[in-house]
Formats: C-alpha cells, structure tokens, sequence
C-alpha cells in the first residue's frame, strides 16, 4: 500500500497549492535561510518560497518519530531477501537490526573508511546531485514520472547508474 | 488570485510567485500532516531502509520497485485525472504541470542524476528518509543531513561553472 500512498501525494499537492511534489528542495531553502552568502542560487525569499517544503520535512521527522518509535520497534528486522543478507554479511556487515546497519551508522564508525564515505561522501554527493539534476527519488522519479518528463527519466537513469557504481564497485572498496 | 509557485529556468525559484498555500498557517498545518503522513510511510514500508536500498541495486528483491512503480502509476492517473477536470487548485487556480522547456533533459540530469546515484547507494537513503531516519532516532544522521546540505551549497557556489 506505501506505493499508491506516495503516488496520492503528486495530485494532492498539485491540487491543493498548484506545486510540483518534491522533498529536495528544502536543502536548497535550508542553505537559503542559513548561509546564502552571496551566491545566487540562494538569493531569494526561502520564507515565501520553501516555508510549505520546510513545514514538510518538519513533519517527515516526526512522522519517522511515529513510524519509527510509537508504530513499530525501532529494532524491527528489516525483512531483506536471504541473497542481500549473504552479501552483506560477506562485506563486514554484523548488525541486522533497525533501518540500518547499526556497525556502519554510529558516529565512532565515522572514523573508519566505509563509515565516512557512506555517511559523509554518500550524503554530500545526494544534497549535491539532488539539487545538480533538480529533483532527486520524490522530484524526478515519482513526481517527474507521473507528469511523464522525458528529463526525469534521464534523471533517474542517472540515479540507477550511480546506484549500480556504488552498490557494485564502491562498497567493496572501503570495506 | 496568484499565480503559481514555478522554479525557473535556472532552477532557482522564480520571484513574485505567490505562494498557493503555503506560508499561511493552515497551509503550513497541512504541508506538517502531509509529512508526518510520509515520515510514517517511509519507515513502515522500509523505503528508508539502507538494506532495502542495497537490495534494490542488487536485483534482489521487488519491494522497492514496487513501491515506487506503484506510486508513479498512481501518481500519473491522478495527475490526468486533474488535467481532465481543468487543471485547477483546490483555490481555482490554474495549475502549471512542468513546461516543454523543463521536459527536456541536459547534462543537469546526466550528470546530477549520476551524482545523487553514487551517493544513493552509499548513504541509502535520499532526502526525504535522511529527515524520517533523523525522527526515528539515528543521531548519525544529523551528520548525513549536514553533508547534504554542504552538497547543495556547494552545488550553489560551483552552479554557475557547472554543465546545465
């Protein structure tokens, strides 16, 4: 059900405030509120232009709260197939509890190779590729799909691209 | 009324477009319920899962291509269901579905979409379950939420020497 739920909100936002649904946005309005500096890009009323995106992620946190801590355990399993599991377990992986792997996403692993490059190099090039192609999973792969862009379906070629460089050669390497 | 909120060519949000609903306080109640409601999807359907997100680039599982094919098909019967009522908001306002100008792919999506890729499969999360994650409880993501938005200002600073 999680699918449709998402799709729903393409049409309700464009019905409700006539805009296209997007999440990254907000990592733009974020630098716009904080440090514009004098770059461009960053240059205009983040208040009347992002306030509705920042008022969303707001809610996206507390819905993780929700989801995360009141509707399940936050050690719930994540049900991943037997084949993933192999794989990862063969690249160092030890703890299966939780949304993510507890051994990578702790701030002592950000010491070590694979804990900074996923945590730190993965996340920079996500707010640097996000805001690059204008979109990132919600702009371009549901938002962009569903208004049938030819751009987004580049855009998400890209995304499953570097998905692959990663998964496939990246990880293998600093772990 | 107002027209709608449009980004420009350059991607960077056009001046004096109004907002349609979104800075006054009962848009404001809205765009919260509406994320919380997506915060909780997120988590409960494990789309902000770094195995899920691993296991897609595996071909291991359908989960994650499900999730998202079926909301790209809702997401466009809905959007011609709009178009075939008038395009209109929910105010009566015309709705602007992304111009040609937007539809046509450059060296931005190519290059972009290659960048987020790389970092997509690394963190394992995109922007909206780095904001579910950091709600249900993964401090260390405070640190991922600071690095992307390093990411995009520093895309902000190199944009104008960048391919478009």
């Amino acid at each position: 059900m999680a699918g449709p739920l998402i799709g729903l909100v393409v049409p309700l936002v464009y019905w409700y405030g006539g805009r296209k649904w997007g999440i990254s946005q907000s990592l733009q309005h974020l630098c716009a509120a904080t440090l514009p500096r004098r770059i461009e890009y960053f240059l205009y009323d983040w208040w009347r232009e992002g306030s509705w995106s920042l008022a969303m992620v707001a809610g996206i946190v507390a819905g993780g709260f929700v989801g995360g801590r009141v509707l399940s355990s936050p050690d719930h399993v994540v049900g991943i197939s037997e084949a993933t599991r192999a794989d990862l377990t063969g690249l160092g992986i030890t703890e299966f509890g939780g949304m993510l792997p507890a051994d990578v996403f702790s701030f002592a692993s950000l010491l070590t190779p694979a804990g900074i490059t996923i945590v730190v190099v993965g996340a920079f090039l996500v707010g640097f590729g996000a805001r690059y192609a204008n979109g990132c999973t919600s702009g371009h792969a549901i938002s962009g799909l569903s208004t049938l862009q030819l751009s987004s379906l580049v855009a998400v070629l890209g995304f499953f691209v570097g998905g692959l460089l990663s998964t496939h050669v990246l990880l293998p390497l600093i772990f | 009324m107002s027209e709608i909120t449009q980004r420009g060519a350059l991607g960077v949000p056009a001046r004096g477009a109004a907002s349609g609903g979104g800075t006054d306080a009962g848009g404001l109640v809205f765009y919260f319920a509406l994320g919380l409601f997506l915060g909780v999807i997120f988590i409960k359907s494990e789309v902000a899962s770094w195995f899920r997100i691993q296991e897609m680039f595996r071909f291991q599982a359908f989960h994650m291509y499900g999730v998202i094919g079926s909301a790209v098909a809702v997401g466009a019967i809905g959007v011609a269901l709009l178009r075939r009522f008038g395009s209109r908001t929910a105010n009566g306002e015309p709705i602007a579905f992304p111009s040609p100008q937007e539809r046509r792919p450059s060296p931005a999506h190519v290059v972009g979409g290659t960048a987020f890729g790389v970092g997509w499969g690394l963190l394992g999360a995109c922007p909206g379950p780095i904001y579910a994650l950091i709600g249900t409880g993964w401090p260390v993501m405070l640190v991922g939420l600071g690095a992307a938005l390093a990411g995009a200002w520093v895309y902000g600073l190199m944009r104008p020497s960048l391919p478009h």
